[in-house]
Order: structure tokens, then C-alpha cells, then sequence
């Protein structure tokens, strides 16, 4: 009876064994956040890629929170040892992971495909770690746009403004006309993503400075002052009931005329042409006003992780294919973001479009093309929060700009501590 | 199969039949008990011990045993700004909730205890909001209370222009509409602990009480409410753990908002764990919800235990 017992437990063992490593076809688990109905149909372009070379795609999504939950699904999978292939992440966190030594080596087929030259050195600080390419970018979203109502503009004197004065006499005028100026949300990353583009407004070489090398001097002087004083004169353009509302709702207001524009990334336009709103004519983009010519940015990559020679093919397949032009262009004009890779033609896209991969390379060109703080790309997530706080306490009024910026300079050493 | 059960039986009731009757009675439980006393040795203490060695790694993103840092963890966390807003915020919530709900518990359960007709039909409405999970009290509360869709609103559609509630948008007040939803869904379990409470009283004393001359008042207030002490100490002990460990009723709430005004330690420990990639500050602020717990609850079960014994 034992040894059939015995026998039994090993056949078992072995089925088990040769199921979770299939000889018979090539595959790849991908774990990523895009389940809403466009971002999946735009995924489906690189799942149909991958099926026509023989690759099996096996989904993996997690939705909500930014990519919180992936996150933390993602932690479980590798303490247990059983990584995914690859993993829909964002700027600091695929340097966190990479930091652990769980993820691939992508090296091979990005010289063989040229990715150096065509991918801006900006996103190969996060596409790389040690020399060796472990993500494939797959876009660059720019945080510094503003969507502006054409109605509410042209009523307001149908200029888009270029400067701060210009800004704040547009917002006064459109106070005067009886629409909440401003449409936001008060969640501390809206609220981060404002303060991105008004520390940008004041110059790269301040953006730099203080977002990226932490400057204690740049975090906690005048100029920090300066920028703090800029964002309580912005909250007092927001309605009141603004704390606590999502981005897209934020979004919803501008397109229904009841306030004026907003302040976010470009994936706010989504929210526009799903609404049958066409850019030039019902809506506006601009970039935040002072800082035409500079680009703050996150970018989704899919960073691969450690996976047996078995599927180490699939893996180089499915690198390949997100850099493929087509679907770069495919999937970026769904999103409303910029291809990552700089030589992907812009005939597909929109006027709003256009713009943003001309502005892109232009920055790039220039060395004006930064990570966004507000999105994970200027700092690790402990300096990026710590970050949060200050700013969203300044704008809810708990502190008062001299304070604020003491307190951020404060904030972002114990963070780095 | 059937062959192998059918050599096994015989096995077993051969062993039985040899062994004793009273040394199985005896073996049985603790093999019955052995493996959950086992599951729950390493799940619960195991992992206490576990998180309290992380509370002095510098963990970041996963465990990492390597780092050292000592008590430095914990040093930063009481120099962190919003852990300070958390324990503050702990406070209010805390103490507020636990008196509300005890006296609108004992009252209700006082009113209802009056023989009153319709008390099995009354019971269940204020019972029911406990059967609800935190995260739907708080999205309706959190839509009940916001300006522009709630109760404002309503007002102000129904031609009262003037009022205004808009606690839950104020950071100083935030924190206080977190109360009102927790009362909302607790009160009603804290009025059936009293209510049973109530019923065990013995009805000779208080006939004693009525022949002596006492109102009905002063047989609440002299009789009544004093022998209510072990279940406001049972009320006390279940309220306060529940509001050390509230997290989803301000996740569905606030979500720790206006700025950082409704953090609580819970949410404090869920962000810096799994948002912020602090494991090591995650695990301390685990560390001391927990001493927090254990110091409601060890001296409340050595009262209990002790006055079993004397019994």
C-alpha cells in the first residue's frame, strides 16, 4: 500500500512539474494595470503580434490604484519565487525591483535592434540598471499639459496664456464669468502633478535642482517660497467641494463647460475624444505656461524578470515587439501618450499628438526632458510621498508657503535617511 | 481506493481495541486541537515575530535581513509628521467613538428594554448596519456627507440656501465625520451586548428596589448601570481594538484626506509597507498598533482569567 502510495505522490509530482513548465509552447505572463476598454484593445495589437509568432499570451491584470495593487500582487509572486514575465511598471519602481537582482537582461536584442539610439537617454536611466537593458519602454506620457475649455477660453478673450500673469489674468477672467476656473481634484498626486509643472515654470535648472538632485538649498529657498505662494494663488481658482474627486471627473467639468481647464497629464485627453471632443476645436492643449520647450514625463515599460531558458525567447520575442514601430504607434495613439521611441512616425495621431512628440524630441534634443516627481520619475517612491504630504497639506491650508517649503526640505532628508 | 480504506479500518480499530479507551479519550482533543494550535503558532505568533525582526531591518521594497538599523526605525517614525497626525487622530477617534457608541448603545438598549410592542421588529433595523462591511459605510457616508451630492445638496434643493455641512472637505473636521459613520454602524451591536446585559438582571432585586420606594430612575442609576460593568468592559475592549485597527471606513471615506488629516496608524502602516516601499517603518508602526492592542487586551484577559479562578 505504501509504495503505491509512494508512486502515486510521484507521478503527481512529476504531472505537476512538467505543467507548470510546458515544452510544447513559448509563453509569456504579463501583469499589468490596463484593463479599461481602449488601453486593453491597444494591448491586444501586442498580444496578436506575439500569437502570430507562436507565442502564448497569458494575462495577468490587476486593476486599480495607479498600479498599487500590481505591485503588491507582483511582491508575492516574487518572495514566492515564481515571477511573471514581464510587469507593467513605472520609473523608480523598476529600479527598486532591479536593485533586488530578480529581473532579466535584455541587452542582446536591444543591440540588435538599435534601442540606444532611439530611445531617449531620460528613459534609459530607468530602462537600464548596471549597464544592461531590463525594460522595454513602451511610452512617455507628459505631465505638463493644460486642457483648456475652447468656449470658456474664447469668452475669457480666447487667448492661450504663455506666462504666469497671463495664466492668472485668464483664470481671474473666468472667475468674472461664472465658471470654477480651475477643475481638480484634491488627491495629493493632482495636487503633486500641479506643483510638478509650477516648479518647472521656474526654470529646468531649478526643476533639477530640487526634483531630481534634492538640493537642500533649492527644496527650502525663496524660489520653493515663490513656488508655494503660486500654488495657494491656483487653490484659490478651485471650486469647494474639490478634495477627495478622481482626475477624470476633475476632466469631466472642463468638457461640460463648468470649469475653465486643468492641470494634468496626457491622459486626460482620453477623457476629451471619449466625450466626441476634438482637439483645436472644443478643447485647447497647451503646455503648462513657462515651460514651452521642456518636458516633464512617466513612462510605462514593461520590465522583464529572471525566467527559465524555456521561456527566455518569448521574452527577447515580446521586448521586440513592443518596440515595433507599429504597435508603438497603435497603442500610443489610444493612450494619448508619446512613442517611446523617437523615430516612430506621427501621422496617426492628433493635433494634441503631435505636438506632444514634437515637443518630446525637442526636449530631448535640448536636454530639457525631465522624470515627473508628481508621477515616480524624478525620486524613489519614500521622497516622492514624503514629497506628497507637504505639498497637498500647503494646498488644503495647513501650512503657509515659508513653512512648506522648511517643511519639504525637512520631509525629504528624513525620507532619503 | 476502496482496497486501501478497507486495509486501513482494520488497522485502526485493531490499535483501538489494544490501546485503552481512556488513553484515546484523552489523546483524542489534543490531536483534534494539534493542528490549528500549529497553523496559528506560526500564522499569528510566527509572523509577529517575523514583522518584529522586519521593524529593525532597513527593509525597503521586500524583507531584507541584511540591514540592521536597530531601533532607528522606530526613532524615525515618532519623528514622522503624519504618524504624529495618525496617533492624534487615533485619539479623537478612539475615545469618541468608544463613549458615543457605549451611550447610544446603553440608551437604546435601556428604550427597547421597556417591553415596549414591535421589540423583535426594532432590534434587527438597529442591529442591521453592523452586518454591512466598513468600506460600505463609508462610501455611503462619504456620499451622504460630501456638499456637492449629500445632504448640503438636498438642503439646498429643498430651499434651505443657508445650510452648510461640509465637514468631511475640512481638514480640522474630517476626522470627526469618521466618527459619525463608525458610531452609525457600531452603536447597534453595542445596544444588543447591553440589551442582553439588561435581560440578565434578576427581577427580584429590582422588585426589591420598587417596594423600597425607588424611582425608576434611581434604579437605573444605583442598580441597573452599575451592574452593566463587566459589559461596558467587554463593549470597551471590542470598540477599542476596532478603532486601533480602523483602516477601510477611512480608506472608503477619505482615504486619509483633505491633505494628510484623516491618516490613522492602519492606513499609516498600509501606505508606507506597500505604497512607499518603507517595509522596515511599515513593521514598526505594525509593532506599536499591536502593543496598543495587547495593552487593552492582556490586562482584560487577566481580569477575566483571575476572576474565573476565584469563581
Amino acid at each position: 500500500m505504501l509504495r503505491k502510495l509512494l508512486i502515486g505522490t510521484m507521478l503527481s509530482t512529476a504531472l505537476s512539474v512538467s505543467y507548470a513548465a510546458p515544452s510544447f509552447a513559448e509563453e509569456v505572463e504579463v501583469l499589468h494595470w490596463w484593463t479599461s476598454g481602449g488601453e486593453a484593445a491597444a494591448l491586444d495589437v501586442l498580444k496578436k503580434n506575439l500569437e502570430a509568432q507562436g507565442v502564448t499570451w497569458k494575462d495577468m491584470p490587476v486593476a486599480g490604484g495607479g498600479g498599487e495593487a500590481a505591485m503588491t500582487a507582483l511582491r508575492a509572486r516574487v518572495t514566492a519565487g515564481n515571477p511573471p514575465t514581464a510587469v507593467q511598471a513605472l520609473g523608480f519602481d523598476i529600479t527598486d525591483w532591479a536593485q533586488q537582482g530578480v529581473v532579466g537582461d535584455l541587452t542582446e536584442v536591444a543591440t540588435k535592434e538599435g534601442w540606444d539610439a532611439v530611445i531617449p537617454a531620460a528613459l534609459q536611466k530607468f530602462s537600464k540598471y548596471d549597464g544592461k537593458w531590463i525594460a522595454a519602454p513602451v511610452n512617455v506620457h507628459s505631465t505638463n499639459w493644460v486642457w483648456i475649455n475652447k468656449k470658456a477660453l474664447d469668452a475669457a478673450g480666447g487667448k492661450a496664456p504663455e506666462s504666469w500673469d497671463e495664466l492668472v489674468a485668464l483664470l481671474d477672467k473666468m472667475k468674472a464669468n461664472g465658471i470654477t476656473p480651475i477643475g481638480h481634484g484634491g488627491q495629493a498626486w493632482q495636487d503633486a502633478t500641479i506643483f510638478d509643472a509650477v516648479v518647472l515654470s521656474e526654470g529646468t535648472d531649478f526643476y533639477k535642482a530640487s526634483m531630481i538632485d534634492l538640493d537642500p538649498a533649492a527644496l527650502s529657498g525663496p524660489q520653493m517660497v515663490e513656488v508655494f505662494d503660486k500654488m495657494a494663488k491656483l487653490r484659490s481658482y478651485v471650486d469647494d467641494d474639490f478634495s477627495g474627486r478622481d482626475w477624470n471627473l476633475a476632466s469631466a467639468m472642463v468638457i461640460e463647460g463648468k470649469a475653465g481647464m486643468q492641470f494634468m497629464g496626457d491622459w486626460a485627453k482620453g477623457e476629451f475624444l471619449k466625450a466626441g471632443q476634438k482637439p483645436g476645436v472644443d478643447f485647447v492643449c497647451i503646455r503648462f505656461p513657462g515651460t514651452q520647450g521642456a518636458v516633464t514625463f512617466n513612462s510605462d515599460q514593461f520590465m522583464m524578470f529572471k525566467v527559465g531558458d524555456a521561456n527566455k525567447d518569448a521574452q527577447m520575442k515580446m521586448a521586440a515587439a513592443i518596440e515595433d514601430p507599429a504597435f508603438q504607434s497603435a497603442f500610443n495613439v489610444v493612450k494619448g501618450s508619446a512613442p517611446a521611441r523617437t523615430d516612430v512616425s506621427n501621422e496617426a495621431f492628433d493635433d494634441c499628438g503631435k505636438k506632444a512628440i514634437a515637443d518630446l524630441a525637442d526636449a530631448d534634443k535640448n536636454g530639457k526632458l525631465f522624470g515627473s516627481m508628481a508621477h515616480g520619475h524624478a525620486n524613489p517612491a519614500a521622497v516622492k510621498n514624503a514629497m506628497y504630504d507637504v505639498i497637498t497639506r500647503h494646498f488644503n491650508g495647513e501650512l503657509d508657503s515659508a513653512a512648506a517649503a522648511a517643511a519639504l526640505a525637512e520631509a525629504v532628508a528624513a525620507a532619503k535617511g | 481506493m476502496a482496497q486501501t480504506q478497507a486495509e486501513i479500518v482494520p488497522v485502526l480499530t485493531q490499535r483501538t481495541s489494544r490501546a485503552p479507551k481512556e488513553a484515546l479519550q484523552e489523546w483524542l482533543p489534543k490531536l483534534v486541537l494539534a493542528p490549528s494550535f500549529a497553523l496559528i503558532l506560526l500564522f499569528v505568533y510566527g509572523f509577529i515575530v517575523f514583522t518584529a525582526a522586519l521593524s529593525l531591518t532597513g527593509s525597503k521594497l521586500l524583507p531584507d535581513f541584511s540591514t540592521w538599523v536597530g531601533l532607528g526605525n522606530y526613532v524615525r517614525l515618532f519623528n514622522h509628521p503624519n504618524w504624529i497626525t495618525a496617533l492624534k487622530n487615533l485619539a479623537i477617534f478612539a475615545s469618541l467613538y468608544i463613549i458615543v457608541c457605549s451611550v447610544l448603545g446603553l440608551g437604546l438598549a435601556i428604550l427597547l428594554d421597556q417591553k415596549i410592542r414591535g421589540e423583535g421588529f426594532l432590534r434587527p433595523i438597529y442591529l442591521y448596519p453592523m452586518a454591512l462591511s466598513f468600506i460600505v459605510t463609508g462610501v455611503a457616508w462619504k456620499w451622504f456627507l460630501d456638499p456637492g451630492i449629500g445632504l448640503e445638496h438636498v438642503m439646498h434643493s429643498w430651499g434651505w440656501e443657508s445650510f452648510s455641512f461640509r465637514w468631511i472637505k475640512d481638514g480640522k473636521f474630517a476626522i470627526y465625520t469618521i466618527v459619525i459613520a463608525a458610531v452609525w454602524q457600531s452603536s447597534g451591536f453595542v445596544m444588543a451586548m447591553f440589551l442582553a446585559g439588561l435581560r440578565g438582571v434578576d427581577n427580584e432585586v429590582i422588585k426589591a428596589a420598587q417596594i423600597d420606594g425607588a424611582s425608576t430612575m434611581t434604579i437605573y442609576r444605583r442598580i441597573i448601570i452599575p451592574l452593566m460593568r463587566p459589559v461596558f468592559l467587554s463593549a470597551f475592549v471590542v470598540l477599542a481594538h476596532l478603532a486601533i485597527k480602523s483602516y477601510d471606513l477611512v480608506v472608503a471615506m477619505t482615504d486619509g484626506g483633505p491633505g494628510t488629516a484623516t491618516w490613522t496608524p492602519a492606513l499609516f502602516m498600509q501606505k508606507f509597507t506597500f505604497g512607499r516601499n518603507e517595509m522596515g517603518m511599515g513593521a514598526a508602526s505594525a509593532m506599536v498598533m499591536m502593543m496598543m492592542i495587547f495593552s487593552i487586551i492582556v490586562p482584560y484577559l487577566y481580569s477575566e482569567l483571575r476572576g474565573g479562578r476565584r469563581s
